[in-house]
């Protein structure tokens, strides 16, 4: 895994990309203070502490360079990706 | 079923013929999506492609086995552009070549609406007038 300095800390680092990097203000997040266990609580981390993610129209999750569902567990050793509304082609 | 799934700085159409030519197909289909001039009646400069490249690369790939189960299909072709594009630059292509035109027809279909709905690729719009939208539908 690309992230093998940071196992020590264990923070969960997370990917951003179009809107979601306007929104952070960085091309990642990586923050110890994230508790979330599972997609469905990163989200509401997210909103909690970015809340312009609110507004966005959907907002997707992937684990390891799939979509995930909301139920779907995670962790610090996965790589985590906001997905915000696709708009290629 | 020879396929080729590519995230590329400059997609060049003038190949796209020798790439998806073969003995089998007497049909060749091509879509190509470029850089339009007039969004919702305002002046575009410029667009700029974003992509989660090894994820888009994945979807892509799953995009293309789907369209090769469910098309007779002898060649595949899906590329998308990244960087900064101006008017008129092809921005995405995808291609397949089939004995008869409908399975062409249809797969081409297919992959560019699958492709615009999973893969993880983000537009800017570059307005006249210096203003940058991510192009990210709100409620």
């Amino acid at each position: 895994m690309q992230f093998s300095f940071y196992i020590y800390l264990k923070k969960m680092k997370i990917l951003l990309f179009g809107i979601a990097k306007d929104i952070v203000g960085n091309q990642f997040l990586e923050d110890a203070s994230f508790k979330a266990k599972t997609v469905a609580e990163l989200k509401q981390e997210l909103i909690q502490k970015y809340p312009d993610f609110a507004k966005i129209s959907s907002l997707a999750i992937a684990v390891d360079e799939e979509y995930a569902s909301d139920e779907q567990q995670i962790s610090a050793d996965n790589e985590i990706a906001i997905i915000p509304p696709v708009s290629g082609g | 079923m020879k396929k080729k799934i590519e995230i590329i700085a400059h997609i060049d159409p003038s190949v796209i013929y020798k790439e998806l030519s073969h003995p089998g197909s007497g049909g060749i289909c091509v879509f190509i999506g470029a850089v339009r001039d007039i969004t919702q009646n305002q002046k575009v400069n410029a667009l700029f492609f974003e992509a989660y490249e090894t994820m888009a690369l994945k979807e892509m790939e799953k995009i293309a086995a789907t369209a090769s189960k469910q098309w007779n299909l002898n060649r595949l072709i899906m590329q998308h552009a990244v960087g900064e594009k101006k008017i008129e630059e092809p921005v995405v292509l995808v291609g397949a070549s089939s004995a008869h035109r409908n399975d062409c027809f249809e797969a081409c279909r297919f992959l560019i609406d699958t492709l615009k709905e999973k893969v993880p690729i983000w537009k800017k719009e570059f307005f006249e007038g210096k203003e940058q939208v991510w192009v990210t539908p709100h409620p």
